[in-house]
């Protein structure tokens, strides 16, 4: 984010693409680098994904140990009493993802394609609220979304709530302490998300295939449809998928903004990590969210035909 | 708007009416509109955070306006902890970013620059982390801390921003090693310049972006992170955590000031920066 921001691009980029394949320095050299970094991923990453599936077959009590006795059964029971959990953090993690791409997208076209020598200020507008630790910029929706306050009168005379509340998104004329103050807030947190991979990709796009669309006589919109949106796919693909993760596994919003009826299958994992300890049936609710991110990312990225995420 | 499309395309030679005229103009500013509107949406916290810094609520909470008042701002530690809270972050962030900044450059280094078996392996670990709810990393950080029976704390903090930031700073650095021209190596080289000598004098400069770009986010993710935080840190406090306590049992006005000081000073730091990077590239031409 910052290179595109305080630098120019390297003068050296255009030839570096003709470079001949790294050459042998020392054999051993690449391993001596990598050693220490990957060293800690697989003790602090990936050791601890062990020890979690471990975990979630386990059986005891915090007083007298936990032996692991394959106790497959906590899965089964986990599912069956947080599947409504499990199913709400799918919903509200997809709508916010959906709407994040359609806020995001124009913002993001703005700044690659109309913004001019506003560019910059425009960018930094982008990221500048990531310095206000996102914890207290959540906390303000609370007094945005305040009950009788302008937002919800203004929702309440447009008779928005009326549409939301029988989606079952809002409960009478409150925001607070429902679905859509939760989507909202999601919403918000990851939007910079989804708008700075968005970026990435439309400013690759040369502005002369849209002036060649134009020669051809389409208009705008199918400039936008037949060129603009599909050379964006890479961007929309990497946005999508940041912003859903982490918004699948989010519990802040859930827990700032929403009410008991809200909880998310992160909220669910926090309780019974930090408050219940009860270790078995929170790691077994971790796996399968972990699972089920791995075999989303997998498919869409196997559907999207990209594969140069990182 | 298929049929729109086609009707456009033949009867393109015909002279545009004003209707059309129209449409065109309102559909060019839409984008406009609807791309500020979201700036908006993005922002509207940060004024509400802003806004109120200033304000002096008569409960515990600090949600409602209540009146003007800059007392918070002439006394923003008077909170007991907040500023505690405030160093323990700035501490492990800047630990973090260290770590992360060495560790990541050189994973960056090898990959973009060596071939190695198990490179597609190595891929994948720095992959994951990135591709893994937060939630899913804490738990399981937190199962192998109480197993191998580590005490909370400091220590524990510093150990999972380490991890989760690592994968953030291997990206940042290796997109700039790998548009670097090797030949400026094999130039320093032919003049004599011993291995050492290259890297200082030629690499580590040309990288050097990259490096500030992967440690300055690191710090940022390091500094503002909550969820892992929360499973790892026993019972020490960092400014996240700070706030999300408070969340419970009351909002003072000092978490406002905090916030919009971070804010104020972040973007004169990065407005700065653009400046002086603006001017060295008029200076070049």
């Amino acid at each position: 984010m910052t290179t595109t921001l305080t630098e120019a691009p390297p003068p050296v980029a255009s030839t570096a693409q003709q470079r001949t394949p790294p050459r042998a320095r020392g054999r051993l050299t690449p391993y001596w680098l990598l050693l220490p970094g990957v060293l800690w991923l697989l003790v602090f990453f990936l050791m601890p994904m062990v020890y979690q599936a471990s975990t979630s077959v386990q059986t005891g009590s915090l007083e007298e140990g936990y032996q692991v006795t394959w106790h497959f059964a906590t899965y089964w029971d986990a599912l069956s009493e947080y599947w409504p959990q499990f199913v709400r953090s799918v919903l509200y993690a997809g709508s916010a993802t959906v709407l994040c791409l359609l806020l995001g997208y124009p913002l993001a076209y703005l700044i690659a394609f109309r913004a001019g020598r506003w560019r910059t200020l425009v960018l930094i507008l982008v990221i500048a609220p990531f310095f206000t630790s996102f914890l207290i910029r959540t906390l303000a929706w609370k007094t945005i979304l305040a009950d009788g306050g302008p937002v919800v009168g203004a929702l309440n005379t447009l008779h928005v709530l009326d549409v939301t509340s029988w989606l079952g998104m809002t409960a009478g004329d409150r925001v607070l302490a429902t679905p859509l103050a939760v989507v909202c807030g999601l919403t918000y947190n990851f939007l910079p998300f989804m708008i700075l991979p968005l970026y990435t990709s439309l400013e690759r796009i040369d502005g002369r295939l849209h002036e060649a669309a134009g020669d051809l006589y389409a208009t705008p919109f199918t400039t936008f449809r037949k060129v603009t949106l599909p050379l964006s796919m890479p961007g929309v693909v990497s946005g999508t998928l940041l912003t859903f993760i982490p918004a699948s596994g989010d519990y802040i919003n859930a827990d700032l903004l929403g009410s008991t009826d809200t909880r998310m299958i992160g909220n669910v994992i926090q309780t019974q990590f930090l408050r219940i300890l009860d270790y078995p049936t929170a790691a077994a609710l971790s796996f399968l969210l972990m699972a089920a991110i791995l075999l989303v990312v997998t498919l869409y990225i196997r559907k999207s035909g990209t594969e140069d995420l990182v | 708007m298929g049929s729109a499309t086609t009707s456009a395309m033949t009867t393109g030679t015909t002279p545009v009416t004003a209707f059309a005229r129209f449409a065109r103009w309102f559909r060019r500013r839409l984008v406009v509109f609807a791309g500020l509107l979201t700036l908006g949406y993005l922002l509207l916290p940060n004024v509400v955070v802003t806004v109120f810094s200033f304000n002096d609520p008569k409960g515990r909470f600090n949600y409602a306006w209540q009146g003007f008042s800059a007392d918070a701002w002439r006394d923003p530690c008077g909170v007991s902890g907040l500023c505690g809270s405030l160093a323990v972050s700035l501490q492990i962030a800047a630990w973090a970013t260290l770590g992360t900044t060495v560790l990541g450059t050189m994973i960056a280094f090898a990959l973009a620059r060596h071939r190695f078996r198990a490179r597609g392996a190595v891929n994948s670990l720095i992959f994951l982390p990135m591709a893994m709810p937060e939630v899913v990393m804490a738990a399981s950080l937190l199962t192998l801390f109480l197993n191998m029976g580590a005490q909370l704390g400091f220590w524990t903090i510093l150990i999972a921003h380490v991890m989760f930031c690592l994968s953030f700073v291997v990206v940042a650095v290796k997109a700039r090693v790998m548009s670097m021209d090797p030949r400026l190596e094999e130039a320093a080289q032919d003049l004599y310049a011993g291995p050492v000598q290259t890297f200082v004098r030629v690499t580590l400069p040309i990288a050097a972006p990259g490096i500030a770009a992967g440690a300055l986010l690191a710090f940022a993710l390091s500094f503002d992170d909550f969820i892992i935080t929360n499973f790892t840190a026993g019972s020490t406090v960092t400014f996240p955590m700070f706030v999300w306590g408070s969340a419970q049992r009351g909002t003072p006005v000092q978490i406002n000031v905090i916030g919009t000081a971070m804010f104020v000073v972040a973007v004169v730091f990065v407005l700065a920066g653009t400046a002086v990077a603006n001017r060295r590239k008029k200076q070049q031409e």
